[in-house]
């Protein structure tokens, strides 16, 4: 894996004069997953908040090939880049490995580009799926997802007199991406390089669809100050709410598993978009979700394959 | 609009060479300006791997200081320093 | 030596599609269009083509993979009916403003609803402002001609633009007629080797972004270059028909006049139904009645200074329209028709007939009728109806 010394002796591949909000952790993990491939990379971009802020004409902050389509199908848009590539490779015209990203929200990857992802995981396409996942559409102003947690408030499902934001559970996109039977599949966070370059490492080298799911916190719609986009990522691995861990052609690994547990409300606690549940008379909600925190990385731990014990 | 060129003059489709954002000022945006403290500075390049706007500049492995022309003062490198017990990237207001 | 064969519509434009052996196909399938696909799948299993098959998952998906393909400098096409194309509706003027060169042949189908198999115009008319160049076909033969032309046309340095080849479903695509096919080798010759294009995400030397956002200070000077690559499609349209006709003996233009010299009752339709109209008027003159046809070949770019001379010696006109936009000025050709009219010393009086709405029939009876119509034109209301039950 390489260092830090390592990557700062590459290219930057996504140059600065953007227009991403201040620390903004969607560019952190482009720009870690770029540093991440030895070999040339060409990126589709869902529509959303990276795709708007990076492509303002005539300025792109793109220094690789780069093609935005529309908002539901970067899966679909990537598989002909893939495909033509296959095509050219057949016939001589290139021969050099290429990496093929596409980047895609939480909207256009868990509610309206589901599909176009599917299938192009399906067809077995040699590409790498990125969800910067900041559990809203956040570009047009903070409004549900299918990756929105419980209890959250955005704008189409406030929180209000009768009801605490949220009332559905976010869907488990990683596991149902898994469920698909491809080589690879991960989920990171903006604030652990070493993680999130290792995953990207490990997908460039395996031939086929991979996906990273990653946690991107979102100062605007979350609610905090700007310097704390990494470490409130971190605070949700430590919690067990967002859990690093990699599907390896079936084979579960959990990267990390916190000795001592923090509460979710430790995570929770840190953001405006929760501050409702810490009202009085909430606290049967919070209970709830801890409680659903704790099944669903039990249920994770449960998948590793039982470790040997020694004798 | 003026000064702008007219549609004969752009290239076909909507298509621009790779990086021109590099020239956009995202500078003045700063509320918050990052001072770099070489003097307690470890290397351990910790602030550029994290910066969202590509702002740390890194010359031979080496952090040598920012690029404000695109740093916006969010203030991740200086939260992200490691350096005890005073961080080797501070903030202050911005002038 | 060219070789004379029984194809349906389905496929004559399979067998072009391999001849054009396009670099990436990514379809789906879609009644009546399934069989180019079903056809052109097996030439892919028994390795008859190059091409790179996509059996993707949707229309939906089926245009954007062909956008990221074309985007990659790859040669793509596809094919779709309907709904299908319905579905591709969102993606069909990003391609155009990109400036791809894809060919689609589009089999046309009524939009639902209801849900109907058969033919109109409706799905290809409301692709029109979409950027795309749309050519119609009376026959097989047109169809296996006009997508190999299509190719060239659409990567033509003063196009670059998509364009779609149109059959009329059942009627054309599922129905045998004879026709002529070019060798593989003039197939190839005709349309190049390789598509060029002007930049190409995979060019890694020369990395460059497609598809930025524009705002209010770019969007209309990249979208205008679309209404000038369009117009100035209708000469390269017709030059690729005439290197054809030297080279191949058959001739085609942006339309087709039929017994117009001196015609003085008009039909103007495109599709199958200019077939049917072709033997009316040879009935009609026959009995003295001075008939004549204008076929719509091409309908965007829209032929509209052709189509006001052709029709500028005639006393009467009639559009016949397998599409309706839903209001009272009529379907769609007969609008434009109507508007480039509008500017003739002498007008000849024109009226509308909206027909073979979800495949319902259209014959030499109600042909004969709209004639009869023509030759007491002044009794008649602007738009009509044909063939519907009252």
């Amino acid at each position: 894996m390489a260092n830090l010394k390592e990557l700062a002796s590459r290219k930057e591949l996504l140059t600065g004069g953007h227009r991403m909000c201040p620390g903004c952790g969607a560019p952190i993990i482009v720009r870690q997953i770029l540093l991440a491939s030895k070999d040339p990379v060409v990126v589709v971009a869902a529509t959303g908040c990276l795709e708007v802020s990076t492509t303002i004409f005539p300025y792109t902050a793109w220094n690789v090939p780069y093609l935005h389509n529309a908002f539901e199908n970067a899966g679909a848009t990537l598989s002909g880049v893939e495909a033509a590539y296959s095509a050219f490779k057949k016939k001589g015209k290139i021969s050099q490995h290429v990496n093929f990203i596409a980047f895609g929200g939480d909207g256009g990857t868990y509610d309206i580009g589901l599909q176009s992802l599917s299938g192009a995981l399906e067809r077995g396409h040699d590409l790498l799926y990125v969800c910067y996942n900041n559990e809203a559409y956040m570009n047009t102003g903070v409004q549900r997802s299918g990756a929105t947690p419980k209890g959250a408030n955005t704008t189409t499902e406030p929180a209000g007199k009768v009801r605490q934001g949220k009332v559905e559970w976010r869907k488990d996109l990683t596991e149902i991406v898994a469920a698909h039977g491809i080589p690879y599949v991960a989920q990171s966070i903006a604030g652990n390089w070493a993680d999130l370059t290792k995953k990207a490492e490990k997908a460039f080298s395996i031939r086929g669809p991979k996906f990273m799911n990653v946690l991107q916190p979102c100062r605007l719609g979350w609610g905090y100050k700007p310097e704390d986009t990494l470490n409130i990522a971190r605070l949700a691995v430590e919690s067990c709410v967002w859990p690093l861990y990699e599907v390896e052609n079936g084979v579960y690994k959990v990267n990390s598993k916190p000795k001592a547990k923090k509460p979710a409300a430790d995570f929770l606690k840190t953001q405006e978009r929760f501050r409702h549940l810490f009202k009085p008379g909430n606290e049967q909600l919070l209970i709830e979700i801890q409680t659903e925190v704790d099944r669903r990385w039990e249920a994770l731990v449960a998948k590793e394959p039982a470790v040997r014990t020694g004798a | 609009m003026n000064g702008k060129p007219g549609w004969r003059e752009l290239a076909e489709g909507d298509v621009v060479p790779a990086g021109t954002a590099e020239q956009f000022e995202t500078g003045d945006w700063r509320t918050e300006r990052p001072t770099w403290h070489p003097e307690r500075c470890i290397q351990c390049l910790l602030c550029w791997i994290s910066c969202p706007d590509s702002a740390i500049v890194v010359k031979d492995q080496k952090m040598t200081g920012f690029n404000y022309h695109h740093c916006k003062g969010c203030g991740i490198c200086a939260k992200e320093c490691p350096v005890k017990p005073e961080k080797a990237i501070t903030m202050g207001p911005e002038r | 030596m060219a070789k004379v064969v029984a194809r349906t519509g389905n496929e004559a434009m399979a067998e072009a599609m391999r001849q054009i052996n396009p670099d990436v196909v990514a379809a789906y399938p879609i009644t009546p269009a399934t069989e180019i696909v079903m056809i052109f799948a097996k030439y892919v299993a028994d390795g008859l083509v190059d091409t790179n098959y996509v059996a993707v998952e949707s229309e939906h998906s089926a245009m954007s993979a062909c956008v990221g393909a074309a985007a990659a400098g790859a040669r793509v096409m596809t094919g779709t009916s309907s709904q299908g194309l319905a579905l591709m509706y969102e993606i069909l003027p990003i391609a155009a403003a990109l400036r791809l060169p894809i060919v689609l042949s589009d089999v046309n189908r009524a939009l639902s609803g209801p849900i109907n198999i058969h033919c109109d115009h409706s799905d290809t008319m409301a692709a029109r402002d979409f950027g795309w160049l749309q050519i119609f076909s009376e026959n097989s033969q047109e169809a296996y001609d006009g997508l190999i032309q299509a190719v060239r046309i659409a990567e033509d340095p003063r196009v670059h633009l998509p364009a779609m080849v149109t059959t009329d479903g059942f009627i054309i695509s599922h129905c045998l007629d004879k026709i002529e096919l070019l060798e593989d080798s003039e197939v190839k010759e005709f349309i190049g080797p390789e598509r060029k294009a002007p930049n190409s995400l995979l060019n890694l030397e020369k990395p460059v972004s497609i598809g930025l956002l524009d705002l209010q200070d770019y969007y209309f000077e990249h979208r205008l270059p679309v209404a000038e690559a369009m117009r100035g499609a209708k000469k390269v349209i017709l030059e690729v028909a005439d290197e054809f006709a030297k080279k191949f003996g058959r001739k085609y233009g942006l339309c087709e006049a039929y017994k117009l010299e001196d015609a003085e009752h008009v039909v103007v339709a495109l599709g199958s139904t200019c077939g049917t109209a072709k033997v009316v008027v040879d009935e009609l003159r026959s009995k003295g009645v001075r008939a004549g046809l204008l076929k719509i070949r091409v309908f965007r770019p829209f032929p509209g200074e052709e189509i006001a001379a052709a029709l500028a010696k005639a006393k009467t006109v009639a559009v016949l329209d397998r599409s309706d936009s839903w209001s009272a000025q009529g379907g769609q050709v007969f609008t434009e028709v109507r508007s480039v009219m509008f500017d003739l010393p002498v007008k000849p009086k024109i009226i509308n007939f909206i027909y073979g709405l979800g495949g319902r029939e259209i014959d030499q009876g109600q042909i004969r009728q709209v004639y009869d119509c023509l030759q007491k034109v002044e009794k008649q209301p602007l738009v009509q109806y044909l063939g519907v039950r009252e």
